[in-house]
């Protein structure tokens, strides 16, 4: 068994649902990419077991490409993140309603084959083609199925696409000089390639123009609040849950390795993109007055402490990020699915128009209440762990960064627990709020079972992780 | 030698049957023809190279592998006139016939062996487009288009013309051997470099290249929708695959005043042509300033000689079949309608979606979106181009296609978030086949580069 196996299945998945007409297209997605998930639980236990999982066949000859997948540690973690989150996010989807479904889980379980393949690629060119691959069905699930004024969200979406390529454009000229350079696209040779510093420095921006603009970092954020708050519900889960982890994945796996002069020069410039992205993101979600938008910009914040978590090139900086991309993906699906809840309820996302949902549905309020806490990184959740690490990463680097990437939890605190206040108590709302059904709550319980597990025993993912994370440091501290 | 016989062949016979009244028979007949001339063509290019009337024409793996591609854009649009000529039944066996005929001209353009065979060549090819282009006889625009064509397209044959004759004037000779072996010699006369420029300019022209465009728009507006398609795609690839052997065979090493050239001709016609998309709401308009843009990315390999055809017919055969797609959409879409505003394609996304699809892929094929070939096709370029050294050219050229896709996705936009403005039309089966076929091909190019990479 090898890692194509994934693939094909969440590609046949995909027309599968298709074929499925519109009726039973929720279903046969959801049971494909169950066997995904079920695919890559077996094949992290014949990773374990010391069995080799990766994939290579050679595909074009000049320029020479190969079909080249390769599985390590951090490669496994975010697998097992895209699709464990496909699933909740399908199933999270069962209580609406969509015109031309099939066509709609088509492009879910398309892109989450495009990421898992974007993870899995250890060959630069076909890297790219799943990364660019993955821009085409998010275009179409939020021009679609979006909601609110069409031309506002046409704007936004088409911002967003154009942003997006004309980032990824830049990686593709730094992908087809280094081949240049390097006569391969191979991962592990550009690792060995030897760039003079002038070159490093114009191939480290050409891949962060791509990564910043899909994390985001500032100033590279403009289009995220608006999409978010335009594309359906599934659309903005798998955006922030998995899409946004590529970039920071990729600054791991593509940039720092192959770039790391520029990476160590550059250094404190990143980090501090990175934390002004914590507070600037942080400070507008204070004043946001739609629900989504506050969460997108909350989201802003978090990964902004990623990111400074993936630049600070250490051992505890990386290990955090990874596992605060992982405590972020369920975190945030899960308050993004709090916000489809009260929409599909209440026909609103302004959170003037909300409030006393509590006294009409405690089980729903006390569940949202646990994310809350989880994203403000309550001790003993998820996210407690990896923004913790992360932190203390950056104490190494400079106790100042570590300091102002410390707001984000106290003023995370602050807006979570206001749009807490305003959202869910206060005065009985005159509308009627149904509690939360079974598949509603199913969704919940599995996103809080996850964080709490792993909040209280990250060892596993630790474990799976840290040797993938070595290698690449060694690789950067290899070449002065 | 025998695909160029026997597509001629193929031309008469079209013209005998319409004594012969079997008009209805045409267009099988044809694809079937057409398709044996695809087999002889693959028997030459497996034989080639061969030298045939004092090297008037010589059969290469270069000429027959775009040959072979000519052939099969001409199925294409031989199997679209099925329907478009369904009004004019009675003129069909010409239509089909100067299709044909204007195959044999761009074969003759890409296996000529000498300047005279070249001139022929273009000169078929020309005369057909004029009068395919001004064929719907009772339009002000179609014959506007015709005449517009013609007298551009003219005088641009004049200025080939001067130059194959300043050619002949320095290097007595019309066989591009021997010019070629001439022209490494250490003394050459000014005429010659003149003359290189004349052709180099008419070629120009002929791709639209800027700022040889002006005709592009107008001409294709106007023109019937059929022979849109069969300009942007076809007759562009045929006068781009000619240019490249011209500059090739001709003149063994390019000067690097003349790279600068090529360079600024290049980025010249992707950036106007991109520009003058954004704003255009005719699509046929806005395809052709597409086509002017795509022209400026093909002459960039021009840059890289040595090893630049495999590119060349690549990225072609990319760009073609994607158009083929696409034309297609814009024949049903626009079968019944006025004109070809962006505004017919409203809710197409919902009364047809398997054509939005098509023209939708077609579309980010040509804006260079993985999978489809058309992004292998701007890879390869911008590999080779890189690999010579214009790094700039380069990324001026991603800048362009990152706004290249600020113009298709108008025609997207359009087709997924307007609601139709009427009810559902029937789509004709060969449309679908067609397009179906044409955008497979492009996907299976995009999936199997190698295998057209490695023809040449």
């Amino acid at each position: 068994m090898n890692v194509s196996l994934l693939l094909i299945i969440l590609l046949v998945g995909a027309f599968a649902t298709y074929f499925a007409g519109d009726k039973l297209a929720s279903k046969v997605a959801l049971l494909f990419s169950l066997v995904a998930l079920g695919v890559s639980i077996a094949l992290l236990n014949s990773y374990n077991a010391g069995e080799n999982i990766s994939f290579f066949k050679f595909w074009v000859n000049k320029p020479a490409i190969s079909y080249s997948l390769t599985a390590d540690g951090l490669s496994l973690i975010m697998l097992l993140l895209t699709s464990a989150l496909t699933p909740l996010i399908i199933y999270s989807s069962f209580g609406t309603e969509f015109k031309n479904a099939k066509s709609l889980y088509a492009l879910i379980l398309f892109m989450s084959f495009a990421m898992t393949g974007t993870f899995l690629a250890s060959d630069g060119l076909l890297y790219y083609i799943f990364w660019e691959l993955s821009l085409i069905p998010i275009y179409f699930i939020a021009l679609i199925w979006g909601n609110g004024d069409t031309e506002e969200r046409k704007k936004a979406v088409v911002k967003f696409f154009i942003y997006t390529l004309a980032g990824s454009l830049f990686m593709l000229i730094a992908f087809v000089y280094l081949y240049q350079k390097a006569g391969s696209f191979l991962i592990k040779d550009l690792y060995n390639v030897e760039l003079s510093r002038m070159e490093q420095f114009w191939i480290f921006w050409a891949f962060f123009l791509a990564y910043a603009i899909k994390i985001p970092i500032i100033p590279f954020h403009t289009w995220q609040a608006k999409v978010y708050q335009k594309a359906p519900a599934v659309g903005t889960m798998l955006l922030s849950g998995i899409m946004l982890k590529m970039g920071l994945y990729s600054v791991i796996r593509w940039q720092i390795p192959i770039t790391p002069i520029a990476s160590k020069t550059y250094l404190p410039i990143l980090i501090g993109l990175g934390i002004a992205g914590v507070i600037y993101g942080s400070i507008v979600a204070l004043r946001q007055k739609d629900l989504k938008k506050l969460l997108a910009y909350s989201s802003l914040a978090h990964v902004g402490l990623i990111a400074a978590g993936c630049y600070t090139l250490n051992i505890d900086g990386l290990r955090g990020a990874v596992l605060q991309m992982i405590s972020h993906g369920f975190v945030v699906v899960g308050l993004f699915f709090a916000a489809e809840i009260i929409y599909r309820r209440f026909d609103t996302r302004v959170i003037a128009e909300m409030g006393g949902i509590r006294s009409q549905a405690p089980k729903f309020a006390s569940l949202f209440m646990i994310l809350v806490l989880a994203s403000v990184a309550l001790p003993t959740t998820f996210n407690f762990v990896g923004e913790f690490t992360v932190l203390y990463s950056l104490y190494q680097i400079n106790v100042w960064f570590a300091v102002l990437g410390g707001t984000t939890i106290i003023l995370g605190a602050y807006y979570m627990l206001k749009m807490y206040q305003h959202v869910m108590l206060g005065e009985t709302n005159t509308k009627v709020f149904a509690d939360v059904t079974f598949h509603e709550g199913f969704v919940f319980v599995i996103i809080i079972a996850v964080i709490f597990i792993f909040g209280m025993y990250p060892k596993p993912i630790n474990e799976l992780i840290t040797p993938a994370l070595d290698q690449i440091l060694r690789t950067l501290n290899k070449i002065q | 030698m025998n695909t160029l016989i026997a597509i001629i062949g193929l031309g008469i016979l079209c013209l005998l049957f319409e004594i012969f009244d079997a008009r209805k028979a045409i267009i099988p007949i044809v694809v079937i023809g057409l398709l044996a001339v695809l087999g002889l063509d693959i028997n030459e290019y497996n034989a080639s190279p061969n030298f045939y009337y004092n090297n008037m024409i010589v059969v290469s793996k270069f000429s027959s592998a775009f040959s072979g591609l000519f052939i099969i854009l001409t199925i294409f649009l031989v199997s679209l006139g099925h329907k478009f000529y369904e009004n004019h039944q009675t003129k069909i066996s010409d239509f089909i016939a100067i299709k044909i005929f204007l195959l044999a001209g761009a074969v003759a353009m890409v296996s000529f062996g000498n300047l005279a065979m070249f001139f022929l060549g273009i000169e078929v090819l020309s005369i057909a487009l004029y009068v395919l282009a001004s064929s719907n006889r009772l339009s002000i625009k179609s014959n506007e288009a015709g005449l517009k064509y013609f007298l551009m397209g003219s005088f641009a044959s004049g200025i080939l013309l001067f130059g194959i004759c300043l050619i002949y004037g320095a290097m007595g000779t019309f066989d591009i051997t021997e010019i070629s072996e001439l022209s490494r010699s250490a003394e050459l006369p000014i005429w010659f470099p003149i003359g290189i420029v004349l052709i180099f300019i008419g070629m120009l022209f002929k791709i639209a290249a800027v700022p040889f465009h002006f005709w592009a728009p107008d001409v294709y507006e106007g023109s019937p929708a059929l022979t849109t398609a069969l300009m942007s795609t076809l007759a562009k690839v045929v006068a781009i695959a000619t240019l490249y052997k011209l500059v090739t065979t001709m003149n063994a090493d390019i000067s690097p005043a003349f790279q600068l050239v090529i360079v600024i001709v290049s980025i010249a016609s992707m950036t106007v042509g991109n520009i003058m998309a954004l704003r255009q709401i005719n699509v046929k308009r806005m395809l052709a300033f597409s086509g002017i843009s795509h022209a400026g990315f093909m002459l960039m390999t021009l840059l890289s000689t040595t090893k630049s055809s495999g590119t060349l017919l690549y990225y072609t055969s990319a760009y073609a079949l994607a158009g083929i797609a696409a034309f297609t959409v814009i024949l049903y879409v626009c079968k019944t309608k006025e004109n070809e505003d962006v505004t017919n394609f409203h809710g197409l996304g919902k009364n047809n979606p398997l054509m939005a699809a098509i023209l939708t892929a077609s579309l980010l094929s040509m804006a260079g979106i993985p999978i489809f070939g058309g992004f292998f096709a701007k890879l390869f370029l911008f590999t080779q181009t890189i690999q010579a050294g214009f790094i700039a050219l380069v990324i001026i050229a991603v800048i362009n296609s990152i706004i290249s896709v600020g113009y298709y996705f108008k025609l997207i936009l359009a087709m997924y978030t307007k609601e139709p403005n009427e009810a559902k039309i029937p789509t004709p089966t060969i449309y679908y086949a067609i397009a179906v076929i044409s955008i497979v091909l492009n996907i299976a190019l995009g999936l199997f580069p190698s295998f057209v990479l490695d023809l040449l």
